[in-house]
């Protein structure tokens, strides 16, 4: 996996993106908020959509609008082209073998449960043992505690330092033959941490181990390679990639997937059905009861297309070095700490100011146009690892530029100036 | 910008910064309750001590934003000294401040430094962040009184 590089490298390479144009392209960026420009620095929170992805849905429903698998009529099979289409390009998006091994699902949350609910209530058991961290989603955490409730397993986390970087001695300590499933995440929403998942994955196998990769927060702004990687599971949510809410994609290795039981029951994941019994479908239609989300595939779709145009690498490099800048900006901050200051991040500034509550920094920025996250980011254990109520988060994307973060900085000085 | 100060006047920013009742656990404390707004990291713990129906001495300890401190601290302060009567009365007005339609002429008299909060209404999200400590203290009467009537 390529980690971002230093920033004076970076300046030596051709970056093809032009926020100035690019936000051309999200017509929410025009928009004014309480009277002034939008400053949008929620991105982990959820990502605006270019024009591509919003006009892919509308053409969809203007153009093509059948339900599929099932008709034989025109509008059906260019409804199901598009479908598939979608389902064949999230394949290549993460490099998957094949597009048997991509199942849609409503996000990164329900890719999770899923996986817990099928893979997990088969083959865990009481004395089992799944290993997740500190620093997870609360989606990376309640599934698999539900799951050890239901069958007696043992949930175990691995501990962050004070950088919040996952204690790579502590999760070999954790490791043991008893440990079936290892749950983590590439990219944690509240402290930016990029994990080493490749180098976990492999520790992980050689117990016996599968591996269950939370990519929500890594999906928009880096290459994701199954394959490289050899997960045996990973989650992305749609609407974090410039594509709409209400879809996302279960990656699962095509072996492990046939060994599972249904999730949901209902049409489409059927071959046969009488009274008495019914036959379930091949994966990935195993997992897709019912008339899927069609519009939120097609959304996806276009996502992966706007995303390859630019090109994930381009984006990522574009992305660390705002996040340097970022950094170097906000810690010139007097009274601002930065929470979160592993040495491999992705573009999430997560960070604590004088005493001043994160929910007050922001209303005043928000009043200011300024757009952050203020709680516990759904990562209480994080929370309560820094011993801290909640932080204020701003979060990167490829629309982001450097004027973005001086007017988050000014905002700050506006902040201090309210509460003087 | 000028909104924010409908919010953030300067009687809630002095209450923030200086908290009334805080850190303060009233001796002969008879009546309290914790209770806290987990989707942003408010938490407090209200201390009352009432005697045949007066509410003597207050205290809170806790953490919160500006806003759930200055409100908790006001409201301390206007309680301190009335009956449980006048303060469940007061409890309903300012929920009625916070949330309803609110004729602020009409009432003004009875509110005093309560009136600082009345900027709450305009920013929906941070509404319950003033109205925590008022549920609190009401659970922190009325869990009593339950007791007192059973026995």
């Amino acid at each position: 996996m390529n980690y971002p590089q230093a920033y004076s490298e970076v300046e030596q390479n051709m970056i093809s993106l032009d926020s100035n144009t690019l936000i051309k392209d999200f017509p929410i960026l025009n928009r004014k908020v309480r009277g002034q420009s939008l400053v949008y620095l929620d991105n982990a929170a959820t990502s605006q959509k270019p024009y591509a992805v919003i006009d892919a849905i509308q053409q969809y429903y203007f153009k093509t609008n059948a339900n599929v698998h099932r008709g034989v009529h025109y509008l059906s099979e260019i409804a199901t082209d598009a479908y598939e289409g979608a389902r064949k390009k999230m394949q290549k998006f993460v490099n998957a073998v094949s597009s048997k091994e991509i199942v849609f699902v409503r996000g990164a949350t329900e890719a999770i449960n899923l996986v817990a609910n099928t893979y997990g209530r088969k083959f865990i058991g009481k004395g089992d043992e799944i290993l997740i961290t500190e620093m997870e989603h609360h989606s990376n955490i309640v599934p698999w505690q539900i799951l050890c409730e239901q069958t007696g397993a043992t949930l175990r986390a691995v501990p962050i330092n004070d950088a919040g970087e996952l204690i790579y001695s502590e999760f070999e300590n954790q490791l043991s033959t008893k440990t079936k499933l290892v749950a983590i995440t590439h990219v944690s929403n509240a402290l930016g941490t990029v994990n080493p998942i490749k180098r976990l994955i492999e520790k992980a196998h050689q117990v016996g181990a599968i591996v269950v990769v939370d990519g929500a927060q890594a999906a928009p702004h880096q290459e994701i390679d199954v394959q490289d990687l050899d997960c045996d599971f990973y989650a992305i949510s749609g609407h974090k990639m410039y594509g709409p809410t209400g879809i996302g994609v279960l990656y699962g290795k095509q072996k492990l997937l046939e060994s599972m039981p249904p999730y949901q029951g209902g049409g489409e994941m059927i071959t046969t059905v009488s009274i008495k019994e019914s036959t379930y479908a091949a994966p990935p239609y195993r997992f897709e009861a019912g008339t899927p989300n069609i519009e939120g595939a097609v959304g996806i779709g276009a996502a992966v297309d706007f995303i390859s145009s630019y090109g994930v690498n381009n984006i990522a490099e574009y992305e660390n070095e705002l996040l340097q800048y970022g950094t170097a900006k906000l810690k010139e901050v007097e009274g601002l700490r930065l929470i979160g200051t592993a040495e491999h991040k992705a573009g999430i500034l997560s960070f604590v100011f004088d005493d001043i509550h994160p929910h007050d920094i922001g209303t005043i920025l928000d009043q200011q146009g300024i757009a952050v996250r203020t709680g516990h980011h759904c990562a209480m254990p994080v929370m309560e690892r820094y011993n801290l109520p909640a932080t204020t988060r701003a979060s990167l994307a490829i629309y982001n530029t450097k004027a973005d973060i001086d007017a988050l900085v000014n905002g700050l000085i506006k902040v201090k100036e309210v509460f003087q | 910008m000028d909104d924010l100060r409908g919010l953030y006047e300067e009687v809630i920013l002095d209450h923030n910064r200086r908290p009334r009742n805080f850190n303060k656990v009233p001796e002969a404390c008879n009546h309290r309750a914790q209770g806290n707004n987990p989707l942003c990291g408010d938490r407090f713990t209200v201390y009352l001590t009432i005697n045949e129906g007066v509410i003597d001495d207050v205290g809170f300890e806790g953490a919160g934003c500006a806003i759930s401190k200055a409100s908790a601290s006001l409201m301390l302060e206007s309680i301190k000294g009335k009956t449980i009567q006048e303060a469940n009365e007061l409890f309903n007005k300012m929920h009625h401040l916070l949330t309803d339609d609110f004729d602020l002429e009409a009432e003004v008299d009875d509110l005093g430094k309560l009136e600082a909060l009345s900027g709450v209404k305009e920013f929906p999200m941070r509404v319950k962040c003033a109205t925590l400590s008022w549920h609190i203290m009401s659970a922190a009467i009325n869990e009593d009184a339950k007791n007192v009537t059973t026995e």
